[in-house]
């Protein structure tokens, strides 16, 4: 198979030389991942401009006329769909997980460029079908990211016709883009390490996107399979999901099925999804913290085995979700104790990632402002997912803003948070010029003070008993009327926070031109990313030999070294190998 | 097993170190990625299925499930057709071995005649799935009627897919090395599509297994299952 | 050094402001307070832990901030130290985890004496179902749900006969006594809350949950449906009310049985047409209304519709806001209509006068009333034809002045916002989303364009 050669070849690659297949029909990784990034930041933009309506109508109801009970609905869904599967999966996995792999562990690129570059462009075409769904007869679907039957498909319902139908079609589209990308990323790993990258050797940003394509692997078949029977119940009337029924007043041709199964597939799916999204933050998160608190990561086995239990336990929490769905409640005993388990290594993460800052050397850089944050907003919303693991507090709690409170915190603002830091982090290799540090430092205490000024009233709300997925309260006799005043103030800064994302946008493309040049390595880091011959790495990334590794990836401030920092491609010196030992024994 | 051993090592200790620049030293092996992919595409294609087998055994203890044999007016009451199929897809199945076998001791023509014969017998099986489609269409047993009825089409079409994408495989492989003229390279590729139509042929047994079962059967199944 | 300061204030002012904050719990009307102690208890220990992991970080950004002649330690790891933090972790979980789980047993164990009741759930009402003297309740099944058994009682079970129909969203409940309240829905997912109870289920289609409780504090209680159920979903709300004992059997008491709705006997067209005449002095002896007098088009309106309303504005739901002139006018004159025979027959007469069209008066642009007709054709049809099913009445072939004012009043509560008016409050809740004049003036165009 002559394509597996390119990661294999020792000798250099020449760019390739046309227009288009340099930047369009490319099949060079690293374009790839910035295609599968600027795709995903444009929808996430989109969905991120849905929130702000969504906000608007929570905050000041009865102000917008163009914001209808429908609409409403439309945008929660259209948000939650983009933010989760278009925006965190591909950028998380297409982009930062394409421009990393073959960087980090030694490689020239992928395996299966050709299979990587298809991936991108089914990805775009998913994107594509998505987005039609806002000009088709009744709109995008309105049943809720969760897109739970029967009233998905059932009138009632914003685009139960056109709009399911696109989403679940473009659900099915994304599904194959990432199924072909994930067998490169994992066949990569376990191919393509360059000589002495052993696993054990790999930076933490490899093992997060390592382990989360292989649960995104094995999750996304659920997904498939739930579209495909709704589909066939919406489309031809099969009875998979949707039991006898009167739906508005006209009774239905169905018999039998069960709403619950689907809850039950959606789920196998949704909660790994939690943690592919989480685990390659997890792991870039890690690497930006060791890099600028020169120090290595600390219990960096422990980390690996986190990353794998989490992994390996995350197929088996789903039905946490479900709760009050009217499944088995007997099921209950076991998803709350599987789900509280859970908690142990995501907690010793957070232990490992703050005790590498204790007696570190720490660097308030960008990246690392957003990498702390990342690591106050994960804390606390880890800390409100034990609220809602735990079987009985769900019961007052769930469908509540407590719940919405809590997946944001815990998979929107942290995941992003890792996402801005890797970005900040990465930019000076992928442009080979540094960003502006003002706007970059805008830009963290926007986003962080911000993001934390919306939430943390929102979980107040939720505990109040405000219903989420509701246009308008109306009123009731047990919320006070304080509460509407604090939706006001979340939705002021939401827009804020909203507003402040222009530094970014402003910062990365001002910066691609008139950035400080910085050459190799501005940030002294080890990992083998930054060694490559040119900045930023061309094609092939590793010029005429492909590097050698001969230390693990957290060699900051050695005992004995010169610098504060070895390059995993720097090789053993005598002195060091022997007071490494010394060290040891002491 | 040695992935613990792996992941106990240590690798910031000086001696582990050592060990390692001296093993992952062996070059990569060009078929060995394929491998491995083939290996996750046969994982994920087993989750899928396994998926529907599971959600078929909950759905099958709703009361208007109707399984497709147990009864004289039922189609795989009597499931000569379906062996018959099952037939066709082994003799394809071991056409490919044999195909493989030769391709290996360098005899190119006979390794032609075994994938051409594949081939062959693949879309026979195909097209004998289709006609058992219009088979119980003419009885009567429509998509919609019967959520049994539903996973038959959706399970026969589902495995139909898999073979079309091991055929569009197959096609590039051999198109492939008889354009690059290099037949000795045919196994390898060859090995894997070989692996594939097994692999196919196992998820069609279960599938046979799992649609010609009787109510009773079925019922076990699902208790086991714990629905 | 602006971050350190940043973490230790974000701490600071989270624990103030989960102090000062005046949101919290509405007060328990349950049994559940052992649910509050479990969400105290890891309250504790998460804001424990939230507090200590912050502040450590805070402290460490600040103690090994980059100083020139600084260097890391090496350390790659600790094992004693992770397995200590493991363990207390393990410790902390399992103290959380253990009282939870005894909870939930008590949760899925409903008590043998409780009271049974069922909870019906559909687009985007709720009503209720008593089982009568012989304490069950007859069987049900989607089959058999109509206009005439919108509960779907089977013909067939004696059982049913008895049963006590709450064909309205109120519902009572004796204080201090365990319930099961069965939940049953029609169509889609729906979720039955009422968060002085703390306890939540899903009502789902094909099959029954449960969920059980007592009440301890007499009082009214909002019902929301916490599970997205379509367009209307928000509007989805009912009432529970807990009474005394005695209270509560004399509501009991007024409730008919299934089979006394059964017996009711339909309408006298005849009869109707004398009673009739009175109306017809406003409405017109076609019942083609009349804009000078504000009496609207009656002819082509459902007699569920018409029905309803009259007893409305006989016991004074609709009519008897102080701001609603006209409904004022109508209400002494419902109560002309001595008894239900009355209304019941002057209804089939109106049911039974031929629909007209209606006149157009205000200038409006049909097609962006067709967008906003959108929410409200999921209710009352996609040619505004009605539907029986969501109580939604006709609105083709009505005149646009009346419409557009009933939607006014809606706006402004003048009209939807009396406590027993089942359906007017969704119209209150829906009609908010029109924000001006020009959008209803452009509904109306749409409509009369149908």
């Amino acid at each position: 198979m002559q394509h597996v050669a390119i990661a294999d070849q020792t000798e250099e690659l020449h760019d390739p030389h046309s227009f288009i297949t340099k930047y369009v029909w490319s099949q060079d990784h690293k374009v790839i991942a910035i295609q599968y990034g600027g795709t995903a930041i444009f929808v996430g933009l989109v969905a991120l401009v849905l929130s702000g309506l969504m906000r608007l109508q929570l905050g000041f109801p009865e102000s917008f006329d163009f914001i209808d009970p429908s609409a409403y609905l439309q945008f929660v869904t259209m948000h939650g769909m983009i933010m989760v599967i278009y925006l965190l999966t591909a950028l998380l996995l297409g982009g930062f997980g394409n421009y990393l792999i073959p960087l980090m562990i030694g490689a020239r690129d992928m395996v299966f460029p050709y299979l990587n570059m298809l991936s991108f462009w089914f990805y775009l075409l998913s994107v594509i079908i998505l987005l039609s769904s806002f000009f088709v007869p009744g709109g995008p679907t309105g049943a809720g990211w969760t897109l739970y039957p029967p009233q998905a498909i059932l009138e009632g319902t914003p685009g139960y016709d056109w709009g399911i139908i696109l989403m679940l079609a473009s659900l099915a589209v994304f599904i194959i883009a990432f199924t072909m990308g994930g067998l490169n990323y994992v066949t990569t790993v376990l191919q393509a390490r360059t000589h002495g990258m052993t696993l054990m050797r790999m930076p933490l940003t490899i093992w997060g996107i390592f382990t989360a394509t292989v649960l995104g692997l094995l999750a996304f078949p659920a997904l498939l399979v739930s579209a495909i029977m709704m589909m066939l119940d919406k489309l031809i009337g099969t009875s998979f999901f949707m039991p006898a029924l009167v739906s508005l007043g006209e009774n239905l041709d169905y018999t039998g099925g069960s709403p619950v199964l689907f809850q039950h597939l959606f789920w196998f799916f949704g909660h790994p999804e939690v943690y592919i999204v989480a685990l390659p933050a997890f792991g870039m998160v890690s690497d930006v913290l060791a890099t600028h608190a020169r120090k290595n990561i600390f219990g960096y086995r422990m980390m690996v085995w986190a990353i794998v239990a989490i992994g390996g336990l995350s197929f088996i929490v789903w039905a946490h979700h479900m709760y009050v769905s009217g499944m088995h409640p007997a099921f209950g005993f076991f998803f709350a104790t599987t789900t509280l388990i859970i908690a142990v290594p995501t907690a010793i993460k957070v232990y490992n990632w703050v005790l590498t800052l204790w007696q570190g050397n720490i660097h308030l850089t960008v990246p690392m402002l957003f990498a702390i944050g990342f690591i106050f907003t994960f804390t606390h919303g880890g800390l409100t997912g034990l609220f809602l693991g735990n079987v009985v507090i769900d019961l007052p709690l769930s469908d509540t803003y407590f719940v919405v409170a809590h997946f944001h915190m815990v998979m929107g603002v942290s995941p992003i948070m890792v996402l801005f830091a890797a970005i900040y982090h990465w930019y000076p290799l992928m442009t080979g010029r540094m960003f502006n540090v003002t706007l970059g430092k805008l830009h963290f205490w926007f986003t962080f003070l911000g993001t934390y000024a919306i939430y943390l009233p929102m979980h107040y709300i939720g505990i109040l008993g405000v219903p989420r997925r509701y246009f308008a309260m109306g009123t009731t006799d047990f919320i006070p009327e304080s509460a509407q005043t604090l939706n006001a103030s979340i939705t002021v800064s939401a827009l804020i926070v909203g507003m402040s994302q222009l530094f970014f946008l402003a910062n990365v493309f001002w910066s691609i031109r008139n950035g400080e040049k910085t050459g190799h390595n501005p940030w002294g880091a080890t990992s083998l990313e930054w060694q490559t011959p040119d900045v930023p790495p061309k094609h092939g990334n590793w010029g005429k030999e492909l590097p050698r590794v001969y230390r693990w990836a957290y060699d900051y401030s050695v005992p004995g070294a010169k610098e504060d920092f070895i390059p995993q491609n720097h090789p053993v010196t005598k002195e060091e190998q022997t007071g490494g030992e010394h060290e040891e024994k002491a | 097993m040695s992935i613990f051993k792996t992941l106990r090592e240590k690798p910031w200790d000086a001696q582990v170190a050592a060990a390692g620049n001296a093993v992952a030293v062996a070059p990569i092996d060009p078929q060995g990625a394929a491998r491995i992919a083939l290996r996750f595409i046969m994982a994920i294609v087993s989750v899928l299925f396994l998926l529907f087998i599971i959600t078929f055994l909950s759905r099958s203890q709703y009361p208007d499930f109707q399984s497709l044999a147990g009864q004289p007016w039922q189609p795989f009451t009597d499931p000569t057709r379906l062996w018959i199929n099952t037939g066709i897809l082994a003799i394809a199945s071991l056409a490919m071995q044999f195909g493989l076998a030769s391709a290996r001791s360098a005899h190119l023509n006979r390794a032609i005649v075994g994938i051409s014969s594949a081939v062959f017998f693949s879309i026979l099986f195909l097209l004998a799935q289709l006609d058992l489609w219009q088979h119980l269409y003419a009885l009567g047993f429509y998509v919609n009627t019967n959520p049994a009825n539903s996973y038959f089409y959706v399970l026969t079409a589902l495995h139909g897919l898999h073979m079309m994408g091991g055929l569009i495989v197959l096609a590039n492989v051999v198109f492939r090395v008889w354009y690059d003229g290099s037949p000795e390279s045919l196994s390898g590729p060859l090995q894997l599509c070989t692996t594939y139509w097994h692999f196919l042929l196992g998820v069609w047994l279960v599938l046979f297994a799992l649609l010609t079962s009787r109510p009773e059967t079925i019922n076990a199944l699902a208790a086991m299952c714990g629905f | 050094m602006y971050l350190v300061i940043a973490l230790v204030l974000l701490v600071v002012g989270s624990l103030i402001f989960h102090w000062w904050s005046p949101w919290w719990f509405t007060p328990l009307a349950s049994n559940w307070s052992t649910i509050d102690t479990t969400v105290n208890i890891t309250l504790y220990i998460t804001g424990i832990v939230f507090v200590a992991v912050n502040l450590f970080m805070a402290y460490a950004v600040f103690r090994f901030r980059h100083k020139a002649d600084q260097r890391s330690k090496y350390e790659p790891e600790n094992k004693k130290l992770e397995l200590w933090l493991t363990g207390i972790t393990t410790v902390g979980v399992v103290a959380m985890l253990a009282p939870g789980l005894v909870v939930w047993a008590d949760f899925i164990d409903v008590p043998e004496e409780a009271d049974v009741i069922e909870v019906l759930g559909e687009q985007w009402q709720w009503r209720y179902r008593l089982p009568g003297a012989d304490g069950q309740l007859g069987e049900v099944d989607a089959r058999y749900i109509s206009q005439a058994n919108p509960f779907g009682i089977s013909p067939n079970d004696e059982a049913g006969n008895d049963d006590i129909i709450v064909d309205n969203s109120e519902l009572h409940l004796p204080i201090d006594r365990p319930v099961k309240v069965l939940l049953r829905s029609k169509d889609v997912l729906h979720d039955f809350a009422v968060p002085q109870f703390r306890v939540k289920m899903d009502l789902v289609p094909g099959t029954v949950s449960y969920v059980w409780f007592t009440p301890t504090r007499t009082g009214k209680f909002d019902i929301l449906c916490m599970e997205l159920c379509g367009i209307a979903h928000y509007t989805m709300r009912g009432h529970v009310v807990v009474d005394e004992q005695d209270q509560f059997d004399a509501w009991l008491g007024e409730q008919p049985t299934w089979a006394e709705i059964q017996d009711i006997a339909p309408g006298d067209t005849l009869a109707g047409q004398g009673l009739y005449t009175v109306c017809g002095s406003c409405h017109g002896q076609q019942g083609e209304g009349n804009a000078a007098m504000n009496a609207p088009r009656l002819a082509g309106l459902p007699d569920w519709y018409v029905e309803r309303q009259l007893h409305y504005y006989k016991a004074g739901i609709r009519g008897s806001h102080k701001e609603d002139i006209y409904g004022q006018q109508m209400a002494p004159m419902a109560g002309v209509l001595v008894d239900d025979k009355a209304v019941r027959d002057v209804t089939a007469y109106i049911a039974s006068l031929e629909a007209q069209t209606a006149n157009r008066t205000l200038a409006g642009d049909p097609e962006r009333g067709k967008s906003h007709y959108t929410n409200c054709g999921a209710c009352h049809g996609a040619e505004a034809q009605g539907n029986y099913a969501l109580q939604a009445p006709t609105l083709a072939g009505q005149d646009d002045w009346y419409l557009k004012r009933q939607l006014e009043n809606f706006r402004l509560g003048i009209r939807g916002t009396h406590e027993q008016d089942n359906y007017g409050h969704q119209m209150v809740l829906m009609a908010r989303s029109l924000q001006n004049e020009q959008s209803i003036d452009d509904l109306m165009a749409y409509l009369s364009s149908l």
